[in-house]
């Protein structure tokens, strides 16, 4: 600036230079936030303002009244158990899979491998997912009919595969990967040296897992267990194309309100539905942002 | 570590391993398998749901409409995206956390429940604007903002971009030629991994597709389903290794072209 030399000129200049700035600044951040006003603020909002509309107009709780309908409540049960028998499983299968590449070589083929395998194994959900277990494990599936012509019967007690343990062990398929891809991280900042004074100091490994190990991994095991959660619950394309015929789980339940026949339509209870499953994943994803943040405290 | 702890750790990862392999490589070699069976029980193997694909017109208008709709989604991030965060971090530092908050929020609204809202959004686009399937793009734009935000993120925190820009914008270049010819070709990995990012969810996207009434690629193969499960499975077979093949291709490049640490989403 020329009028840098003279302090006078200088502050009488400012505000104006600075306010025409600040205007042609904004101008170039307008069409993002237009583009998500529109596409991702306003669906949010529409979610928001209809689950608190009546159905006949103005501000009311009817939609959420219909919440504790029967079908709901076991929607609810349904989804809920599944993410959550679903995480807690991932987790573990998970962490036992981390710890067996973490306890390879580092460089290795195998751990690239399996950890380029995971990241696109995290992302395969949806209907070629549910296929691919109709082919292994449905009652045409491959390995039913093995195990079949070889005396065991998985299904002696009736056909679970379309029911909540199915579901379960079709979600294990991207549960256990996104563990291994959120979890190895966490495990890779344990130093051998810890486990080597531990046991200087006459400490077994159980008393290394106990008190040393063990706390220090606990928060970051929680909050990738929380994230599996939300993961599964928010996951529809699996399920859906696995009951095509519908069922009792909370998504398909949405997508019944709000697509069926004119009598099923409840566009409002969908609404409410929707944001529901909204603040029970912000909830958990906050509590998994807040136990990654304790984690990253010791290990890095 | 001891013998003894050694011995029990190569069990522990060998059991571990094998057991994992098992669980993870069964169901694609089911799909193989399912794929290429014949008629009856004891029919010879064949390669008929194969070629069944190319006999289903519903399958191949799917194929195109969904590959359409991963160049249409990849390019209109770019453009979106780039832009605006280059501008958010040479000009407008204080919106940055505003704009990061946004990118990330379609994680915490899952696409079942976002649909909900975008459905009255569409019904109008469909009457008033076009009632092209095409317009799906719109919506999938809002669905990759996360993966893209994080690879472009890290892109450009990589690169000195303000010394990048003021060269070149005192040496004469606009905003458009510095975007074009600095920044872009300075993360070229970012970019890579952004779009394919976006084209791997693309393909892959069944439920806002589905409940908004649009015959994507998904939609096409879980229809089929319904009456030809030898067929909808090899789709689903070809889809899974196009897949494969993109994001190996990803891990592989996006690693040569520059380091960056995988930041975790989810989707499914």
């Amino acid at each position: 600036m020329s009028a840098a030399g003279n302090p006078a000129l200088n502050t009488a200049a400012r505000p104006a230079g600075g306010g025409r700035r600040l205007s042609l600044s904004w101008i170039g951040v307008v069409p993002f936030f237009l583009y998500v006003g529109l596409f991702l603020l306003l669906p949010t909002a529409i979610i928001v303002v209809g689950s608190f509309t009546a159905p006949k107009g103005g501000l009311s709780l009817t939609n959420f009244g219909g919440i504790d309908k029967p079908y709901i409540v076991k929607a609810f049960t349904l989804s809920l158990s599944v993410s959550a028998v679903s995480a807690v499983a991932g987790a573990l299968l998970g962490a036992l899979l981390a710890y067996a590449v973490v306890t390879g070589n580092p460089t290795g083929l195998l751990r690239r491998s399996i950890m380029s395998a995971s990241g696109v194994l995290a992302q395969f959900g949806g209907v070629a997912l549910a296929f691919a277990f109709i082919a292994t494990i449905s009652t045409v599936g491959f390995v039913y009919i093995f195990l079949k012509d070889h005396g065991i019967d998985v299904y002696a007690k009736g056909v679970w595969f379309y029911e909540a343990p199915g579901i379960t062990l079709v979600y294990l398929y991207f549960q256990i990967p996104l563990m291994v891809l959120v979890f190895l991280p966490a495990l890779d900042g344990i130093r051998p040296q810890w486990r080597e004074a531990t046991q200087s100091l006459g400490g077994s490994t159980w008393h290394y897992w106990r008190h040393v190990a063990g706390p220090l991994l606990a928060p970051a095991f929680l909050g990738c267990t929380l994230l599996l959660f939300a993961n599964a619950f928010s996951a529809y394309a699996t399920v859906a194309a696995l009951l095509t015929n519908g069922g009792v789980y909370l998504p398909l339940q949405i997508q019944a309100l709000l697509t069926g026949e004119t009598e099923q339509s409840q566009p409002g209870l969908a609404q409410a539905l929707a944001l529901t499953m909204i603040l029970i994943v912000v909830v958990v994803m906050t509590l998994y942002t807040l136990l990654l943040r304790r984690t990253t405290r010791w290990l890095r | 570590m001891n013998r003894a702890q050694r011995l029990k750790l190569r069990i522990f990862r060998t059991v571990v391993l094998l057991g994992m392999g098992a669980f993870f490589l069964l169901p694609i070699g089911a799909m193989l398998e399912f794929s290429t069976r014949g008629n009856s029980v004891n029919a010879p193997r064949t390669l008929e749901a194969w070629s069944q694909i190319a006999q289903t017109p519903g399958l191949v208008k799917g194929i195109v409409i969904s590959l359409q709709l991963a160049v249409i989604t990849s390019i209109g991030m770019l453009l979106l995206l780039v832009p605006t965060m280059v501008w958010v971090r040479l000009r407008l530092p204080q919106v940055s956390r505003i704009v990061e908050f946004i990118c990330l929020m379609p994680l915490t609204v899952p696409a079942i429940a976002l649909v909900v809202g975008l459905r009255p959004i569409y019904i109008w686009v469909n009457i008033n604007v076009t009632p092209s399937v095409l317009a799906l793009g719109l919506a999938y734009l809002i669905l990759v903002l996360p993966y893209s935000y994080r690879a472009i993120d890290a892109g450009l925190a990589a690169i000195d971009l303000r010394t990048l820009s003021e060269a070149g914008r005192s040496l004469g270049a606009g905003w458009g030629i510095v975007m074009w010819r600095i920044v872009i070709p300075n993360m070229p990995g970012a970019i890579l991994n952004a779009s394919l990012l976006s084209v791997a969810l693309v393909l892959g996207e069944y439920t806002v597709a589905n409940l908004l009434n649009f015959q994507n690629l998904q939609v096409e193969v879980a229809y089929v389903g319904l009456t030809n499960a030898g067929t909808s499975i090899a789709v689903a077979v070809g889809a899974l290794l196009l897949a494969f093949v993109l994001l190996m291709v990803l891990t592989l490049v996006g690693g040569r072209l520059q380091q960056q640490s995988y930041v975790p989403g989810q989707r499914a």
